[in-house]
């Protein structure tokens, strides 16, 4: 039996690997012909503002790019002091003691001390946009993706349930949270980890499946960012590293097409050569490892020219299978 | 191959503008041969090597005759292994397999014991017993953004202290700080101040009121906000912050004091910032922002650090490359494909290298007098003595 497409990915990865990014990059792919998408970020740092060349974000959702498919990308960059604010005067209509728990740095406090709180409003937010519908019934947004905090603090991120557990044992906030914590652990949401083929990346990646799936958190697809390609078939890589290839007849080759006049050139490409090919070699042991993770792998190029705009759109279109993803859930 | 043999040959054969031939170079071997060199903290943003370059920076030192302590914050795991990282009991242990006539020893970070350890030496048995049970005070000890900041702030001093100041017959005469994989760069600056503030607030000043003595400061406004956050937290939970705040009353005077002795202990002469990067956009701009700010603060900045720049050998550039690598298909054998390959590895090396040094250049105007080094890409990972000893050499490689 096919289940509905996750409606919320949860887009995290070790710092370095380019988890903004992709999460820009995953929002671009499932913005299809007719579709909204809302990308958020939830830490303050600004990233997509900087990523689509945009002034910094304000606590408001606003419409960023057009997706791959002709669909629209939204973004919005949530606080924990603007969602605390909004969700008292949502459920409390606090009016002037909203204020005042602002001027009395209570805001302050609520979000940055008290257990668990901060990440009930950040989360908050998401929940509240994933529900929203418009006057006809249906889903204002068609997919949320969330560039999440990274591997080491996801797993405590998402599970604000725990988190306020010591808190409140009753009342609004354990309300909020087991409602929070109910679309986590539905099949509405995947939680994608991003990495590099580098050992510590991917071992971190390791440890955060692990740990996502001991808290019954749905793991959704191992993005691996950054892979290099060769232009070097495998019989030639392994001669590069065995030195089966030598400087003589290298030399003799460029000199047939009149490159003889950049001295050492031999020597420099074969040098090259073989540290292209270890670093090949290196990350196809790391490919292994993931390929032992028993989650699906999506690999995206690294970009030799950089990441802008324009360069989304190409590395969306390596990233329709985690975007048009049906799979079983068995 | 060796890797050093192999790196010394690269060097050879290096372009030398890297990036910029007016930079400044950074001579990480006159920074830690300098006896009045007492603290290097290497800072930057997550993901850019500030681990490793630490573990080179102490191990190089120690091997050229220093007592050295390296305080890393959250190592690889066979780098910790190797640096004999497995106990983590939160003191610094001897390094195996350290040449020469100095001495290493490491440890790794472990916040919420440090904190721990700060309540337990600064508050009575009793009352330690109460913050350390407090709900509020083990969010605060294990999850408030810039606890690990402030701890690892908090243990400098520490190690600090027990250096003894004047180094004669103390343990360390060096120590190397890694900083915390911050989401910005700036964080580490700011924990303490941020942390303080939060405990000297007016809130707080208010909740503790009842303690003090009359509830004349209960103002009518505090009346409307405690019954907001009893209606949206529960009463419950005021009571644990009231409890909280009294119990961690005392401490907040000796909590201030440390973090601005830390402060000035940073602003210090004898210490150094190496700001780490990879020439990457973000990593260069987080450091651009690291550089103004330290020497907005006036703290110590001895250069900048770029890690994994990409190496391009010989003379030919990207465009050549890839012409030439045409041209050599047309041979159509297998010697002639296997070189068209290499030319076009060489290509987008080059084309990456120049990306590269546009970042740095840009960097090193806006900064000239900022000395650099460039440590170049290994095609593998760091995780022995021997590696860190490689890095070691190519932090100290003359530009």
């Amino acid at each position: 039996m096919t289940t509905p497409p996750p409606r919320l990915h949860v887009v995290t990865g070790k710092g370095g690997t380019g988890k903004t990014t992709v999460a820009a990059a995953l929002a671009m792919a499932l913005a299809g012909e007719g579709r909204r998408v809302l990308l958020c970020e939830a830490e303050g740092r600004q990233g997509i503002a900087r990523l689509f060349d945009l002034a910094p974000l304000p606590y408001e959702e606003r419409r960023i790019a057009v997706g791959r498919g002709g669909g629209q990308v939204h973004a919005l960059a949530i606080d924990a002091e603007s969602a605390l604010i909004e969700y008292l005067d949502m459920f409390y209509k606090l009016g002037r003691a909203g204020k005042a728990l602002d001027r009395f740095g209570i805001i302050d406090f609520a979000t940055t001390i008290a257990p668990g709180v901060r990440d009930v409003l950040l989360t908050g937010k998401v929940y509240e946009a994933e529900k929203r519908r418009d006057r006809d019934g249906r889903h204002v947004y068609d997919a949320i993706v969330l560039d999440a905090p990274p591997t080491g603090r996801i797993t405590r991120f998402l599970n604000v349930n725990q988190e306020v557990a010591g808190l409140a044992k009753v009342g609004p906030i354990r309300k909020q949270a087991d409602a929070i914590m109910s679309l986590l652990h539905s099949r509405r949401t995947k939680i994608h980890l991003v990495t590099v083929l580098e050992e510590m990346p991917v071992q971190e990646t390791s440890d955060g499946i692990a740990e996502l799936s001991a808290s019954g958190l749905p793991v959704g697809h191992v993005l691996v960012n950054l892979v290099r390609t060769s232009p070097l078939d495998d019989a030639a890589r392994k001669a590069v590293l065995a030195g089966h290839l030598d400087a003589g007849a290298v030399g003799d080759t460029l000199a047939a097409a009149g490159l003889d006049g950049t001295p050492g050139l031999a020597d420099a490409l074969l040098a090259e050569g073989v540290a292209h090919v270890e670093r090949l070699d290196l990350q196809d042991a790391q490919r292994a490892v993931l390929a032992g993770a028993d989650h699906p792998v999506v690999e995206i190029p690294f970009l030799t020219d950089g990441v802008d705009v324009g360069a989304l759109y190409e590395l969306a279109g390596h990233l329709a299978p985690v975007a048009g993803s049906t799979e079983d859930d068995a | 191959m060796s890797p050093q043999r192999r790196n010394a040959d690269r060097g050879r054969m290096v372009r030398g503008d890297g990036g910029g031939s007016s930079v400044l170079p950074l001579d990480v071997d006159a920074v830690i041969g300098d006896p009045t060199t007492r603290i290097v903290v290497c800072c930057g943003s997550g993901g850019v090597g500030k681990t490793t370059t630490a573990a080179a920076i102490a191990l190089r030192a120690a091997e050229q005759g220093r007592r050295v302590c390296v305080l890393t914050i959250d190592p690889a795991r066979r780098l910790a292994q190797s640096m004999g990282l497995t106990e983590l009991d939160n003191v610094p242990r001897p390094v195996e397999g350290v040449g020469g006539t100095g001495s290493l020893d490491a440890m790794m970070l472990d916040m919420k014991r440090t904190f721990d350890e700060v309540v337990e030496a600064h508050a009575s048995a009793d009352k330690a017993r109460t913050i350390l049970d407090n709900p509020f005070y083990q969010a605060l000890s294990s999850s408030f953004a810039g606890t690990q900041e402030y701890m690892a702030m908090e243990k400098l001093g520490q190690l600090y202290a027990e250096q003894g100041g004047s180094g004669g017959g103390s343990r360390w005469d060096l120590i190397v700080v890694d900083t915390p994989p911050s989401r910005s760069a700036l964080d580490f600056l700011d924990a303490p101040e941020r942390l303080s503030s939060l405990l000297d607030g007016r809130f707080i000043k208010l909740l503790l009121a009842p303690a003090r003595g009359p509830a004349r400061l209960f103002s009518a406004g505090f009346g409307i906000v405690t019954s907001a956050l009893n209606k949206v937290l529960g009463a419950q939970v005021l009571t644990d912050v009231q409890t909280f705040i009294a119990a961690f009353d005392t401490l907040f005077g000796g909590f201030r004091q440390r973090a601005e002795a830390t402060y000035a202990l940073l602003q210090a002469p004898g210490t150094a910032f190496c700001v780490v990067a990879v020439p990457e956009p973000d990593a260069m701009r987080e450091a651009t922002y690291f550089v103004d700010r330290l020497s907005g603060e006036k703290m110590p900045l001895a250069g900048l650090v770029v890690n994994r720049v990409t190496e391009v050998a010989g003379e030919l550039d990207a465009d050549g490359a890839e012409v030439a690598a045409r041209q050599v298909e047309d041979a159509d054998d297998e010697t002639s494909a296997r070189v068209a390959g290499l030319l076009r590895v060489h290509a987008s090396l080059g084309r990456v290298r120049e990306r590269e040094d546009r970042l740095r250049r840009r960097f090193a105007a806006a900064h000239p007098s900022v000395p650099t080094i460039a440590v170049p890409a290994l095609p593998t990972d760091v995780h022995d003595l021997d590696g860190l000893r490689t890095i070691g050499s190519l932090l100290t490689r003359p530009a």
